[in-house]
């Protein structure tokens, strides 16, 4: 050995530099490349960033901790794909920060839950869960049907999140709270919503009060529905 | 193992320390509040998952907003306090040198921890998470963490630069690896961009896939390091100290400190398994964690062996109990997690319960365990007092908190297995088997087991806290020579051997 473990031992900053390698060369080796490797992240086409009360849903899916009971990452196992859909792709949550894979499935995946349900039926199951599922151990998420959205943050989050590298345009931003309003009313024009938020699915609020469930639906409904898979094949998602 | 370490007397006596030991009893007291409301929560969270109407329909009764609570009172009030407690409670007898910095920086950094852990909790029930698993604590909280932390690794280090042994014992290597690791861990994993500097709201620099493996580096080597490593210090120290025998192998703990340190900052991936993570990453988090699995007994071996000559102890000192039984969870859970990090095994038990299960039979049995082996030991010590009010009640603490670990993991265990084959079963045409609400209904029964095993254990913690209360207002014995004991014995050369 070119260094003894008993100078090691007897000089404590030898010990720290020492125990400070070797603690690195494992994390070095396995992130960095994740960076550098381009194929990581898949080329599929149809990812875009969240709209802006997608995005203010998915602030509230972060901050109530929904991550805890429901995974959003299907694992590419048959039994999943058939329970929940094509298997997740990194491509698909390359704009959350932060990524809400989870680890626990206490209720069910989640990552192509958009488009499943009917947004009646997440309005009434988030109000009460049980009353549509019986069995259902989620809580109560009443209280976001009566509180406002935070739509005077919202650009400011989009310009923040443009600052980790989330690819929104001035034009976008400058719209956030226009689109954020357009897509919680029902009855408003998505015309210029769909412009520049394709595939975004309005939620139905009641045209006054933009709520934090307005914007959590929107979210929820958006989730797993951006790719088109039949414009992709098994040897383009190769990693 | 010099002679001279077996036999003290003859040793030249020297100069007592004036050790402080003030930060060491407000750390013990801080452990054992904390300890008492990570339980507590834990067995209404228990509750909630049983019964879903005790959310109580308000924001901050939520499941999702008091999981948090539950885990950061756990981890980082409870075992951060009995590790900051009990490091600077080795590093200074192992050193034989006062803490450095004063006692302002130790208190700065006693009280800054508290603080932190109280803003980090009312944080979570207000609505502010970044909510990636044991990392919750938004931005602000993160830089003022990172100041206290500062400070402990300067303490910690100054005391270890001025020590007046030549060798520096094992435990410290550990305790140093934890909190220079986790100093590592804390900053690169919570990198983010405030939305403005007036909000308590801020975007992770890192997306995607990316994100996900920054973050199982950072869950995994939070529980390698912080409930590993600086629990491991504890074991290095206190069971030599209690069985009053030398380490088993000086030799086993230097490979032990050096192959567990290289070993575990590998094994993050495996709680991506079958995920969008790049296979040759998961291969790799598989295969270390494998390995991961030698280093652990090599230490669990080392600390069982140390008892040869002593296993006697068991039957009349039941705090010894508790550190012994702790290590035998440490290797029960280190076998475990490599074989769950197989990916075939990792296919049916990850999502499920059986993870939970497993964190506990580590949480529970190894950490806090360890911990009250620890602070059993130390608490006499530390108020001067003759012994413990009862050892009899640390014999009920043992017997119904090990039942309570019992009851919990089987229920896990059961739950876990129960569910991965429910989602992955087909019926004889073909189709799956389960609705996914079928799954969570069957799993009704062990999670009332569940909330048992934890009542049990808080029930356990209760009676200690009891213990530990009469013992300080026993009578004291306050006699210079006791509270300076380590004059007698220097505890570096004592358990460290050369």
């Amino acid at each position: 050995m070119f260094i003894r473990q008993e100078w090691i031992e007897r000089n404590a900053i030898l010990l720290l530099v020492m125990t400070l390698i070797t603690i690195s060369v494992g994390g070095i080796v396995e992130i960095v490349p994740l960076f550098t490797i381009e194929t990581t992240v898949e080329h599929v086409k149809g990812v875009r960033p969240y709209s802006p009360l997608e995005e203010l849903g998915r602030d509230i899916y972060v901050r109530e901790g929904c991550y805890l009971c429901h995974s959003q990452q299907i694992r590419a196992l048959k039994d999943e794909v058939e329970r929940y859909g094509h298997y997740s792709l990194a491509a698909e949550s390359m704009y959350d920060h932060p990524f809400q894979w989870g680890s626990k499935r206490t209720g069910p995946d989640l990552a192509r839950v958009g488009g499943k349900y009917s947004n009646d039926w997440q309005y009434a199951h988030l109000i009460n869960p049980r009353a549509l599922v019986p069995e259902s151990l989620m809580p109560t998420y009443a209280f976001l049907a009566e509180t406002p959205a935070d739509l005077d943050t919202v650009a400011m989050r989009m310009r923040d999140l443009r600052r980790v590298g989330v690819p929104y345009t001035d034009e976008q931003i400058a719209n956030a709270r226009a689109d954020a309003e357009a897509q919680a009313n029902p009855q408003a024009d998505p015309a210029e919503l769909a412009k520049r938020y394709p595939k975004a699915v309005q939620a139905s609020g009641d045209g006054r009060v933009v709520t934090e469930l307005d914007a959590l639906v929107a979210y929820l409904q958006v989730l797993g529905t951006m790719v088109d898979f039949a414009d992709t094949s098994t040897e383009k998602l190769q990693q | 193992m010099s002679d001279a370490a077996l036999h003290p007397g003859a040793m030249a006596v020297r100069a007592p320390v004036d050790y402080n030991m003030a930060v060491v009893r407000k750390f013990t007291i801080a452990a054992m509040f904390w300890g008492v409301v990570a339980f507590l929560v834990g067995v209404y969270l228990a509750a909630e998952l049983s019964w879903p109407a005790l959310n109580l329909g308000y924001s901050f009764t939520n499941f999702g907003r008091l999981r948090p609570v539950h885990t950061s009172a756990a981890i980082f009030a409870f075992g951060g306090s009995a590790l900051f407690g009990t490091s600077f409670y080795v590093v200074q007898r192992t050193c034989r040198a006062r803490l450095w910095g004063g006692e302002a920086l130790a208190d700065f950094v006693f009280w800054g921890y508290q603080f932190f852990i109280v803003m980090a909790a009312l944080s979570y029930v207000m609505g502010f998470s970044q909510s990636q698993e044991y990392a919750e604590p938004e931005w602000h909280l993160d830089v003022f963490l990172t100041l206290v932390w500062v400070a402990y690794a300067a303490i910690f280090l100054g005391t270890l630069l001025k020590r007046e042994e030549s060798h520096i014992y094992v435990a410290n290597w550990f305790y140093l690896a934890f909190i220079l690791t986790i100093a590592v861990l804390h900053i690169v994993n919570n990198m983010a961009v405030p939305v403005s500097i007036y909000m308590a709201k801020s975007y992770s620099v890192y997306s995607g896939v990316q994100n996900a493996l920054i973050q199982w580096w950072y869950g995994h080597n939070a529980v390698g390091f912080f409930l590993t490593a600086g629990f491991l210090g504890m074991m290095y120290y206190f069971i030599p100290k209690q069985a009053n025998r030398p380490v088993y192998s000086y030799r086993l703990s230097v490979v032990h400190f050096w192959a567990l340190s290289f070993t575990y900052i590998w094994a993050g991936p495996h709680h991506l398994h079958y995920t969008s993570l790049p296979d040759w990453t998961q291969t790799l988090g598989m295969v270390f964690s494998v390995i991961l699995w030698m280093p652990s007994w090599g230490g669990m071996i080392n600390g069982l062996m140390t008892l040869s000559g002593a296993w006697d102890k068991l039957r009349t000192d039941p705090a010894l109990r508790f550190s012994v039984t702790a290590v035998g969870f440490y290797g029960m859970s280190t076998f475990e997690g490599p074989m769950m990090s197989i990916r075939d095994v990792n296919a049916l038990s990850h999502y499920t319960d059986w993870t939970i299960g497993h964190v506990h039979s580590g949480a529970l049995g190894w950490v806090a365990f360890i911990s009250f082996g620890a602070i059993y030991y130390m608490v006499p010590l530390l108020w001067n007092r003759s012994g413990l009010y009862s050892t009899k009640l640390v014999a009920w603490h043992y017997w119904i908190a090990t039942l309570g670990i019992v009851f919990y993991i089987t229920a896990m265990w059961v739950a876990g297995i129960m569910q991965g084959l429910m989602w992955r079963a087909y019926d004889q045409f073909g189709f799956l088997q389960y609705s996914f609400v079928e799954s969570v209904s069957a799993m009704h029964p062990y999670y009332v087991i569940r909330m048992l095993g934890g009542v049990m254990f808080l029930t356990g913690a209760l009676i200690m806290v009891f213990n530990l209360v009469m013992t300080v207002r026993s009578p004291s014995t306050d006699t210079k020579a006791a509270r300076d004991d380590g004059a007698a014995l220097p505890a570096g050369l004592a358990v460290a051997g050369e």
